[in-house]
């Protein structure tokens, strides 16, 4: 690794001015992204502030309207093993039981989840090859090469990868929100809106700006949340990230849906909703297969496959179909 | 090029005694327990968090040693596998990794060990996996079938490939602890 210094902060307020004023300062929590980023020389910071010990920020909370407040850092294990997390929101437990592993889940934090940057290989290619989110302007490797793991919606010219967070799926899901503190005071920013699209500025990973540390992630109630399931299709059976996954959640009459939340991971460059089919699912019943599958159709009319990755358009179906009836069936 | 002026001082418990020393900010708690402590039992496979050779415990929790900082371990508690045997005894997942051969090379046994150590604790305390049916019932030791074993140990690899001796190993210890 490059040289840098460390420091080390108790304060909130004084993590953010420093990072407000410092281009080269990067926070550190649990590393597990940034470190392996600074040994391929993809990330360059001067300075890291070591924000570990800011109090107050590693718990789990309940909040008046009957969510849940997840302190950002708060580790994923921790997340993962609490039983009102489990009981309540099993799709959140899920995605971060399904993610990495059982070392790498005791170390990250909860913030650092959702701020963790794309596994596209050219991105993290040691060689430094074209790649527009690495150096603007300089090309985009993987539109016409190794794209079987890129996206299907929502990419540009500039850059087709997708976001790797499992975690953030199910938060876009249950219509989580980042909560930020700045320099011009605290915000509230939906997890739908947290990552944006690449567009012509694929070097913005997310809505952060200097000076921004998120203090948490909350939840709220909702009635979908019980009855909810996090599906995650990959090369291997573990310990690797998505080709396709998607988050559910539902809410029935009876077999009847009355309202479906689904989003999915592993197809574009932040969690996709699928908005259109869960207008069409409303009314639906659990059991009417062929009405579940052309509903989640209308939120594929949109999706453009790359050279390698037209199969994700029909696996994404399918893996969107299977886990609104896993979650159904916990209804 | 060396950045001594750089150095940052840094005190932890390793296995027990109470280590201070002085590191560059850039050392992972992997090179500072290999190259600065001498605890070579800790070893480096990929480097990049995605082997867990390199696993040590840090405040009873496994973690991947060469992807934090040693800087950032001040007052924190860490235990090597050089730090598993009491007086001579080896640590029980010790004695069952040689009964069962749960190694051929032996280049992840230490990850592994200190992995397995960890993830049993994590069982105990009633942490469910991603091989676990109904995560919304707390885990009981009853439920660490074979197939919990080598979910909760997928991020140790071994490429020697004695995956089925390890979780023989693993489970034996699980019932013996």
């Amino acid at each position: 690794m490059h040289p840098f210094t460390l420091s080390t902060v108790d304060d909130p307020a004084a993590a953010i001015a420093a990072h407000a004023r410092d281009p080269g300062l990067a926070f550190i929590a649990g590393g597990t992204d940034l470190i392996g980023l600074m040994k391929d020389h993809v990330a360059l910071p001067e300075r890291l502030l070591d924000i570990n010990r800011l109090p107050n920020m590693a718990r789990i909370e309940a909040v008046p309207d009957g969510g849940l407040r997840i302190g950002a850092l708060t580790r994923m294990s921790d997340v993962a093993a609490d039983m009102e997390v489990r009981r309540r929101f099993p799709v959140i437990a899920e995605a971060l039981l399904f993610s990495a592993s059982g070392q790498l889940r005791n170390m990250a934090s909860m913030g650092g989840n959702i701020m963790q940057r794309t596994r596209c290989a050219y991105f993290r290619d040691e060689d430094d090859p074209p790649c527009n989110k690495r150096r603007p302007g300089s090309g985009c490797s993987a539109r016409h090469g190794l794209n079987r793991n890129h996206a299907i919606f929502g990419w540009s010219e500039s850059c087709v990868a997708t976001n790797p967070s499992d975690v953030a799926v199910a938060l876009a899901a249950l219509d989580a929100t980042i909560v930020v503190r700045g320099t011009a005071g605290e915000r509230a920013i939906p997890s739908t809106d947290f990552h944006p699209l690449p567009g012509d500025a694929p070097e913005r990973d997310n809505a952060l700006g200097r000076g921004d540390l998120i203090l948490s992630i909350e939840v709220p109630a909702c009635a979908e949340g019980r009855a909810s399931h996090y599906l995650k299709i990959r090369d291997r059976q573990s310990y690797e990230f998505a080709l396709v996954s998607a988050a559910a959640a539902v809410a029935t009459d009876g077999r009847s849906i009355r309202s479906a939340r689904l989003a999915l991971g592993g197809v574009a460059h932040k969690p996709w909703r699928l908005r259109a089919a869960e207008t069409a699912l409303r009314g639906a019943s659990l059991d009417d297969i062929d009405t579940l599958r052309a509903a989640i159709a209308r939120s594929f009319t949109e999706a453009r496959p790359l050279a390698q990755n037209a199969f994700k358009i029909d696996l994404a179906q399918r893996v969107a179909l299977r886990a609104l009836q896993t979650a159904g069936a916990r209804a | 090029m060396t950045h001594d002026d750089a150095r940052v001082p840094v005190s932890m418990t390793v296995n027990g005694r109470v280590r201070s020393m002085t590191v560059e900010p850039r050392t992972t708690l992997l090179d500072a327990l290999r190259d600065e402590l001498g605890l070579t039992g800790t070893k480096k496979g990929c480097d990049r968090g995605e082997c867990g050779a390199c696993t040590v415990h840090v405040d009873g929790r496994r973690v991947l040693s060469c992807m934090t900082l040693a800087a950032m371990q001040n007052g924190r508690c860490i235990t090597t596998i050089e730090g598993l045997e009491r007086d001579g005894d080896l640590h029980a997942m010790q004695a069952a990794f040689i009964e069962h051969d749960g190694f051929q090379c032996g280049f992840c046994t230490s990850g592994q060990i200190t992995s397995a150590i960890a993830m049993i604790e994590e069982a105990k305390a009633g942490w469910p996996s991603a091989a676990t049916a109904d995560t919304g019932r707390p885990f009981t030791m009853a439920d660490l079938s074979r197939a919990e074993i080598r979910e909760r140990m997928s991020g140790n690899l071994c490429r020697c490939a004695c995956y089925p001796n390890i979780v023989d190993a693993v489970a034996e210890a699980a019932g013996r602890s």
